[in-house]
């Protein structure tokens, strides 16, 4: 840019107006666009205020440096008040491409859409939670058609009808829980050792320290163990199902594996949901083993209670009936897992936006529907005596 | 008139597909002759691509019947549905190959679902179609997110042909490339529809493709057949909507095309 139209760009924008044989001209002089918009605006806003209405107006812009969309935008604005006011309105004296701009903007139509009808302030929360009611009605049946072709894809392998895909199963197997098994040992030990850390603070007000390793065994065995082990696949397969899903979904790859014949619940989502089903309870028994150690490591450097003394005490406490209830409850929740990361996956449109929010709802779903469906167990294995 | 003409493999007859209460096609017949290569145009939101998916079965219709070859698509068994689905092969607008495996895994994967070849033997296919359609062998072991806009478009129609399917649906398959890549493949479509007999279904908006390749052109317009025929017919229609489309300022090139031909 050279010099003189950098400074033509930013050169003050003014108005001035006179009168002249009953006609009101109105001058512009100076830039007139976007960026000294706001000053133009006030300056013609000035010019006007004071003048009496006249019949006749004419703008000229001999001495206008600059002119852009948003400067002929203002001129053209004033110059319709104006003309609603019943004022004739001229445009004199612009150099060409000025004046060819102002006709081009002149005539371009400006329409607005219609606004649309807005749910009065107070009733939005009930409209909110209408909504949500009925999506959640909606979302269940969704939930029970998935669940149901995936029982079909699996009725369909079992009566040699589809193929066992055993290397897309040995995938995710390892995906979902091989890889998975660190962290969650990793977790349930330290859980494990909090929980009796703080057990043994309190049972030694009883001089009853000694029974942290029944609490210990009873609570990773049945629960802790499991729950730790769900919530971590719930938030790393969970979510890696659901945006696998939800981005072959957007690319059309379900589209394309429809036509050529390929059920997509028995290639994509039975491997998954078997890994699931068959991982969970590997993983939710390492990790209640990997709570116990915690549990032992604590007591012994808490409570003073020895590794001898632990086993010994452990092996009264432990009883098959622990192990099993930790062990049944585990298919359950893999399967909610499985379906809901399932079902949100298909309901991914097309942005990245949408992608990322049903990966979201995936994981608080799944850990949600997991604790839920524990609460529930819990007061189940309670009425049969269990 | 010819016997060609009375050796329909793909019939369209009332068909009609809609969304909630808005019909978008409301009674469409068309019939697609054995070997030759359709061209569909329609202005947008015509319902082309609707058309396209309500005939592979992706969308679900509101009446009338497309029958391959005589039969009913409605009528028919599981399994003789999954041997029509293997005679033809689709080529989505974005390609939509699997973005998980290779080129030369993503061109074998029909050929491990439906066929039973020893694995060497089906890799050799593979690689052939994969040279068939143009692509060279540093091309193979890629994946998707690795190619270029021409390369994902060969190596999808590479996919669509390897069961060697006797249908070809083509979803705009030109859109997006370049003019020397767009060339290249309506010559590869031409070349393939003839050596291999295929029969291509096309939806495009391309008016290259439509004068370089095309025996046949069907408009859609409203939810129903507007016109089908030779492009000859096209030009020479009195339709509003076809002469905008062929006589327009970008149909120009066919102009000198057919006063310099």
């Amino acid at each position: 840019m050279t010099q003189a139209t950098a400074m033509a760009a930013i050169a003050e924008p003014q108005v001035t107006t006179h009168a002249e044989a009953g006609v009101l001209v109105v001058a512009l002089a100076g830039a007139w666009t976007a960026r000294t918009a706001r000053r133009a605006e006030a300056a013609l806003d000035a010019a006007l205020r004071d003048t009496i209405s006249a019949n006749r107006v004419r703008f000229t812009g001999e001495e206008m440096a600059a002119l852009d969309t948003v400067g002929s935008w203002l001129i053209i604005r004033r110059g319709r008040s104006l003309e609603a006011q019943g004022a004739e309105v001229a445009h004199q004296d612009f150099s060409p491409p000025h004046a060819a701009l102002l006709d081009q903007i002149a005539a371009t139509p400006m329409e607005t859409a219609p606004p649309r009808a807005k749910i009065p302030l107070l009733l939005r929360p009930f409209d909110a939670l209408g909504r949500a009611v009925a999506g959640t009605g909606s979302g269940l049946v969704e939930a029970q058609a998935v669940q149901g072709r995936i029982l079909a894809a699996f009725g369909a392998i079992l009566a040699f009808r589809g193929k066992m895909r055993v290397s897309a199963f040995v995938n995710q197997f390892e995906a979902i829980v091989y890889r998975a098994v660190p962290i969650v040992v990793l977790l349930s030990l330290v859980v494990g050792a909090i929980v009796t850390q703080q057990s043994i603070l309190q049972l030694r007000n009883f001089g009853a320290a000694i029974f942290v390793v029944d609490l210990a065994a009873i609570l990773m065995l049945r629960e802790i163990g499991l729950l730790l082990a769900a919530i971590m696949v719930a938030g790393r397969s969970g979510s890696a199902i659901t945006a696998e899903l939800g981005s072959m979904r957007m690319r059309e790859e379900i589209d394309a594996l429809r036509v050529m014949g390929v059920d997509p619940y028995q290639a994509l989502i039975l491997p998954r949901v078997l890994a699931l089903v068959l991982g969970l309870p590997l993983l939710a028994f390492l990790g209640a083993i990997a709570g116990l150690a915690g549990a032992a490591i604590v007591s012994q450097v808490y409570g003073g209670i020895g590794y001898e003394v632990f086993l010994d005490r452990l092996q009264g406490a432990l009883s098959v009936q622990s192990l099993l209830v930790g062990l049944v409850k585990a298919p359950v929740m893999a399967f909610i897992i499985g379906l809901i990361a399932t079902n949100e996956g298909f309901k991914v449109s097309g942005s990245s936006e949408s992608l990322g929010r049903h990966t979201t709802a995936s994981v608080v779903k799944s850990i949600f529907a997991v604790i839920v469906a524990d609460g529930l167990f819990a007061v189940f294995f309670t009425l049969i005596g269990v | 008139m010819d016997t060609g003409e009375n050796d329909i493999i793909l019939e369209l007859d009332g068909l009609k597909v809609g969304f909630g209460d808005r019909m978008v096609i409301d009674g469409l017949d068309l019939a697609v002759r054995r070997g030759e290569v359709l061209g569909v145009i329609g202005p947008s939101g015509s319902g082309k691509s609707v058309t396209l998916r309500a005939i592979i079965g992706l969308l679900p219709k509101r009446g009338g019947t497309v029958r391959i070859d005589g039969a009913d698509m409605d009528d028919l068994p599981r399994n003789a549905r999954r041997a029509i689905e293997r005679r033809w092969g689709v080529l989505f607008q974005q390609g939509a190959l699997f973005s998980s495996l290779s080129v030369l895994e993503n061109v074998e994967f029909p050929m491990r679902e439906h066929l039973d070849l020893p694995p060497a033997l089906r890799r050799e296919i593979a690689r052939l179609k994969i040279a068939l359609v143009g692509l060279g062998p540093e091309s193979h072991d890629l994946r998707p997110s690795e190619l270029s806009g021409g390369m994902i478009k060969r190596a999808a129609l590479a996919r669509a042909l390897a069961l060697d399917p006797e249908i070809l649906f083509l979803d705009e398959p030109t859109a997006g490339l370049d003019p020397i890549g767009a060339a290249r493949f309506d010559e590869l479509v031409r070349t393939l529809a003839d050596t291999l007999g295929l029969t291509v279904y096309m939806v495009t908006h391309d008016l290259d493709s439509l004068v370089a390749v095309c025996d046949r052109i069907a408009a859609l317009k409203g939810g129903k057949l507007l016109q089908v025929g030779p492009l000859a017919d096209m030009l020479a229609s009195d339709d509003p909507w076809l002469r905008d489309y062929f006589h327009g300022p970008r149909a120009r090139h066919l102009e000198f095309e057919r006063n310099g031909k």
